[in-house]
């Protein structure tokens, strides 16, 4: 099986982002910024490993991004991805349509081992979230795709994809090849080993001078989500490691219906 | 919380480990309505506590750092926050292992027992997964741990807490330092201000933008040290605990690996310098992690992957053991490597307690406990002290230059005589140009150029002939030149000029001048003009605080001089102690003045072709000073000598130098006058005549009886540690300085090997040799004797054994060397009468 993932660095999300001045980007310069993949790349990146383990063949990480962005592909190219296509831009965020225009070049393109019969995405990028790369890229190439995947089984050709909507379960089959995009949660990613970052280094990376097309969606500014209020009402302290918190606690869960 | 209190006694800002411990011993001294607070939440508030690695390796080549870490233990131990694990630091190389055998002795030399150098297949046993082909031995401490350092920070918390003596509350960022008049007035916080009497910055990395909120520099740069935890590790499936095997330094790739649980933490100071300012370090909502915790650049890491496979193949080449946790930690590095403590010399009762690890941390808080509340520490921490720095050293160039440097030796082979290679040439005397034309070898001493040696002075190699005493070993040569030798025996035969323009000097004037002198100085500075005074500076137990010289220029005009190195602390500690009536004042004039010495049989000769004064014996007595008109030059000459020959120091503003120097050379040349460097004026002038050296031989662990330099009478008037003193001298020492000489240097290969300073002195039978008060014997100074033709050792040793001619033995790489006590007093082994000097 010949696999394309279709990966992006992103900023990393762990603490509070900050805006550059004038709104439009993340502001990406601090010492302390890192960068990282969404979660949902990480499971596509499994799943790739996974299936490329059970039916033989390859896998290629492919990315629209700086130069930089290598950093990202080697992380994934040490789990298991053999190889890596970074399309290199300026540095501007692309839209959708352009990323996917960029993407969908390299996937016609194949890999060394022929054309892909699989290309798995995350459902949406962990920065822009547009949710439309993947559909894009499918409709270009005139593939099936099923997107939000959290389970995903391939047997003779046929990939079984379940999604959940609500609390029910959809499953859809089909055909290869095929547009996956997957969720977090679809897989429990490996983490990289020592000799997994060691091989890595030695795997190829590809760079293609990127053309960004014509932007068709323009980016005014960015807004920062409004910061849930949290709050915390201290039950009881003082001797005793808190045991005159209990009866407040016990009332509580009375309250809220635990006991 | 959403309020701090209004006022104070000490704030302590920081609560990580050294904060932590800094305010619970301020409370156990007896210290109330201490605040301690913190901008991240307790107990682990997100500075680089947080995420140490939290291993403690005793031995260290610097005594102050074993002893602070030594006291660490201890304290971790109390708090039953210490696993011990061992630990055991490989070798690659052989350089290494040369280098191991030298921990070895440092640890016999600060107390630190049962080390041991092991075999490849030892350390395979003590740690089974490790391959020990690729090492050839080992550094083995069976007393290294692991501790907790969160938990021991919140024990101490809540012992301060449960004292009555402290609050601690997190979540509350300083915004501002108020200084009146010179002291420490307010901390202003984001939740209010704190009046108070004394401040405590123990902020970690974050140290030198608090400290400059009050002025106050604290020069040191955050730093990345690289980690990655792999895990889970089958191997360590069955593994008991936190930890259960030694730790591995695996010290010729600069990296740490230890076990930790079911994984393996690899940690590294091998990669490229990563340095940035406190002002890069986010907030801790900013954060992904913590401030500390930057993300993994795994490209600096790829050489230390492949490293740590090399040794541990059985964990780290397990492709179903996956990396965990990777993290670029933010750490405090120091231009010179050493911690920053003390009250800073531009406030008063602001204090800093940072650049402390993890290791250091609860011994560093009672070191600046006592120190605050009793005056001093029992452990001398004269070279962490933040009133060391002279103002160049405080830029953050320097900083950030030496940190560059220094942090790549973390685990490297640092010869005692290195030289730092970044941020040179910054303090150049009036006669640099001329010393450079003379071949001068430079060493750096506070930022002045030193020449050590001068290479035109290279023939005098071959006529002087094994008397150089030449050192065939390249470590025992390293840094050293038999030309050293050759220009103090041509010294003692006709004369040398040596350049002292790294001399801190400074002026004590006004009414009070005597009043300040006479409470610092031990001895008897109410003498007549022109007298010059060599004396002990005590701190308030007796010990040393510094040595030095104190000219009496006028009635109401004292001038201090002293060493380089400690001249900025010790004009902090004149400055505190100055009459508190605000009569005396304190110039620094080191940067206005600069010293010319010249000593030898013909120092008299050349100094009168140049003056018509009167510089007979009798008309220029020892120890005394005045100025004299040398051609157009009025300079202050002083008769003192550290060399142990007969001659002046010579004092004319900095501007003038160039022309003294350039009559003294052309008068001199008929009377054979050689330009000499510090090595002679530093080690083999003053070795040959016992004379200490402040840092090496006298530290406040040691007192005046012990050191030997005790006088007859002393003073009636009052000084700092007086009271102390006056017991001591009821006492019989518990030490005594004695000198030294190595009988057969010969080693097991036939080589001839010298000792080069800090070794530990042993019993004939090869026992350790510690005091009633647990003091160890060691080198505190080695150096040859060129003029009696020996190697010299100076060393405190027991009464037992400070009786002359008594055989024993020193410990230098790992092999044993027979030396015998030739003198228990402050006598000199050259000239012990002093005749040359008073000639």
């Amino acid at each position: 099986m010949n696999i394309a993932v279709c990966a992006k660095r992103v900023p990393l999300s762990g603490g509070r982002w900050e805006l550059t001045a004038d709104g439009t980007e993340i502001d990406t310069s601090g010492a302390s910024m890192g960068f990282t993949l969404s979660p949902h790349e990480e499971c596509a990146a499994e799943a790739a490993v996974q299936l490329v383990e059970e039916f033989g063949g390859s896998s290629t990480v492919i990315t629209v991004g700086v130069a930089d962005s290598e950093e990202q592909i080697r992380s994934l190219l040490a789990v298991g991805i053999d190889r890596g296509v970074i399309v290199e831009t300026d540095g501007g965020e692309w839209d959708p349509q352009g990323t996917s225009s960029a993407l969908i070049e390299q996937v016609r393109a194949g890999s060394p081992d022929g054309a892909y019969d699989l290309v798995l995405l995350g459902t949406e990028a962990a920065d822009t979230a547009d949710f439309q790369v993947g559909i894009r890229i499918a409709h270009a190439l005139g593939w099936p795709v099923v997107t939000n995947v959290k389970g995903l089984k391939i047997t003779d050709g046929v990939a079984r994809c379940e999604r959940a909507v609500g609390s029910y379960r959809e499953i859809y089959e089909v055909s290869l090849p095929a547009v996956i995009t997957v969720k977090d949660g679809l897989n429990i990613p490996r983490y990289p080993s020592v000799p997994g970052r060691i091989k890595a280094r030695k795997k190829s990376v590809d760079f293609i001078a990127g053309e960004r097309p014509a932007p068709r969606l323009e980016k005014v500014k960015l807004a920062l989500a409004v910061e849930e209020q949290r709050s915390a009402e201290i039950l009881g302290t003082g001797t005793g490691n808190g045991a005159d918190a209990v009866p407040a606690l016990v009332e509580l869960f009375r309250t809220i219906g635990v006991i | 919380m959403s309020s701090v209190p209004a006022t104070a006694k000490c704030v302590v800002i920081g609560a990580g480990i050294v904060g932590n411990s800094v305010a619970y011993h301020l409370a156990r001294l007896g210290w109330r309505d201490i605040v301690q607070i913190d901008k991240g939440p307790l107990p682990n508030p997100g500075g680089s506590t947080g995420h140490a690695s939290n291993f403690c390796f005793p031995t260290d080549h610097s005594k102050e750092m074993a002893q602070i870490t030594a006291e660490s233990i201890v304290q971790y131990r109390e708090m039953g926050t210490f696993t011990e694990c061992g630990g055991i630091e490989v070798a690659r190389t052989t350089e290494r292992m040369q280098e191991l055998a030298r921990r070895v002795s440092s640890a016999k030399s600060w107390g630190i027992d049962n080390t041991e150098i092991i075999s490849p297949a030892r350390c395979k046993e003590l740690v089974p997964f490790m391959d020990e082909s690729v090492i050839i031995g080992g550094f083995y401490t069976p007393s290294v741990g692991v501790v907790d350092s969160v938990r021991a920070g919140t024990i101490m918390r809540e012992r301060g807490q449960a004292m009555g003596a402290l609050t601690s509350i997190g979540n509350v960022e300083v915004t501002g330092i108020d200084v009146e008049g010179g002291t420490v007035k307010r901390v202003r916080t984001d939740k209010g201000d704190i009046d108070t009497e004394y401040v405590v910055i123990a902020c970690g990395c974050w140290s030198r933008r608090i400290g400059a909120m009050a002025g106050v520099s604290i020069p040191l740069t955050p730093a990345v040290h690289q980690m990655k935890d792999i895990g889970p590790a089958p191997f360590f499936a069955d593994a008991k605990g936190d930890i259960e095997w030694p730790i591995v330094r695996d010290m010729d790739t600069n990296m740490y690996e230890r076990q930790h649980g079911s994984g393996l933490e690899i940690g590294s100071y091998a990669h490229r310098p990563i340095l940035y300012s406190a002002e890069d370090l986010p907030s801790n909502a900013a954060a992904a992690l913590s401030p500390t915790e930057f993300p993994f650049t795994q490209e600096d890491f790829d050489l230390q992957d492949e490293q740590a496979l090399e040794l541990m193949p059985d964990i780290v080449g397990d492709e179903t053991v996956g990396e965990k946790y990777a993290i670029n930690g933010i750490l405090s590095l120091t231009p010179d490597g050493m911690p920053i403590m003390g009250e800073s010399p531009e406030v008063k009762k602001l204090w800093a307690a940072a650049a402390v690890w993890v290791k250091e941390g609860p011994g560093a808080g009672k070191c600046i406990a006592e120190w605050m509340v009793l005056g001093h520490s029992e452990i001398d921490l004269h070279t962490s002290d933040i009133s060391r720095f002279h103002d160049h050293q405080k830029t953050v160039e320097h900083v950030q230059a030496r940190a560059n440097e220094g942090f790549n030796k973390t685990y490297g082979i640092v010869h005692p005589g290195e030289q730092w290679a970044s941020n040179r040439n910054v303090r150049l005397s009036p006669y640099y140009s001329r010393e450079q034309a003379l071949g001068a070898v430079f060493y750096e001493t506070v930022g002045w150029e030193r020449p050590f040696w001068y290479e035109s002075n290279a023939a005098l190699v071959e006529k002087f002939g094994d008397a150089v005493m030449p050192r065939t070993s390249e470590w025992d040569s390293r840094w050293w030149s038999p030309i050293i030798n050759a220009e103090h025996l041509q010294m003692r035969e006709t004369a040398g000029l040596v350049d002292l323009t790294a001399f801190a000097i400074f002026d004590i004037v006004g009414p009070g001048a005597l009043d300040s002198v006479q409470r610092t100085a031990v001895r008897q500075m109410d003498v007549a003009i022109g007298k010059v005074v060599y004396t002990p500076v005590l701190a308030i137990n007796g010990g040393y605080k510094s040595d030095l010289t104190i000219m009496r220029l006028g009635k109401d005009h004292f001038r201090v001089v002293t060493g380089g190195a400690h001249g900025m602390s010790d004009l902090k500690w004149f400055s505190d102690h100055l009459s508190a009536d605000g009569t005396a004042q304190i110039v620094d004039l080191t940067s206005s003045m600069t010293t010319l010495g010249i000593w030898g049989p013909n120092a008299r000769k050349i100094i009168e072709a140049i003056t018509t004064d009167d510089m007979s014996h009798e008309g220029f007595g020892f120890s005394t000073c005045r100025v004299v008109e040398m051609g157009p030059l009025r300079v202050l000459a002083s008769r003192i000598s550290y060399v142990g020959d007969l001659g002046w120091e010579l004092y004319v503003p900095m501007e003038q130098g160039a022309r003294l120097w350039d009559m003294i050379a052309e008068a001199g040349v008929e009377h054979g006058l050689i330009p000499v460097g510090i090595g002679v004026y530093g080690t083999t002038g003053r070795l040959e005549k016992s004379y200490r050296a402040y840092g090496a031989e006298l530290e406040t662990e040691y007192n005046v009886l012990e050191a030997g330099m005790s006088t007859k009478k002393i003073k009636d008037a009052d000084f700092t540690g007086k009271a102390a003193h006056l017991k001591h001298r009821d006492e019989a020492p518990a030490t005594i300085l004695c000198t030294l000489t190595v009988d057969d240097h010969t080693s097991a290969n036939g080589e001839k090997r010298y000792m080069l300073g800090r070794e530990p002195v042993l019993t004939a039978d090869g026992g350790i040799i510690t005091d009633s008060h647990g003091r160890r014997s060691y080198v505190t100074s080695a150096g040859s004797a060129p003029s009696i033709g020996k190697h010299i050792l100076m060393t405190y040793l027991p009464p037992e054994y400070a009786v002359i001619g008594t055989k024993l033995l020193v410990e230098y790489l790992g092999e044993q060397y027979p030396c015998s006590v030739l003198l228990t007093t402050s006598e000199a082994a050259f000239d012990p009468t002093n005749e040359r000097i008073m000639s």
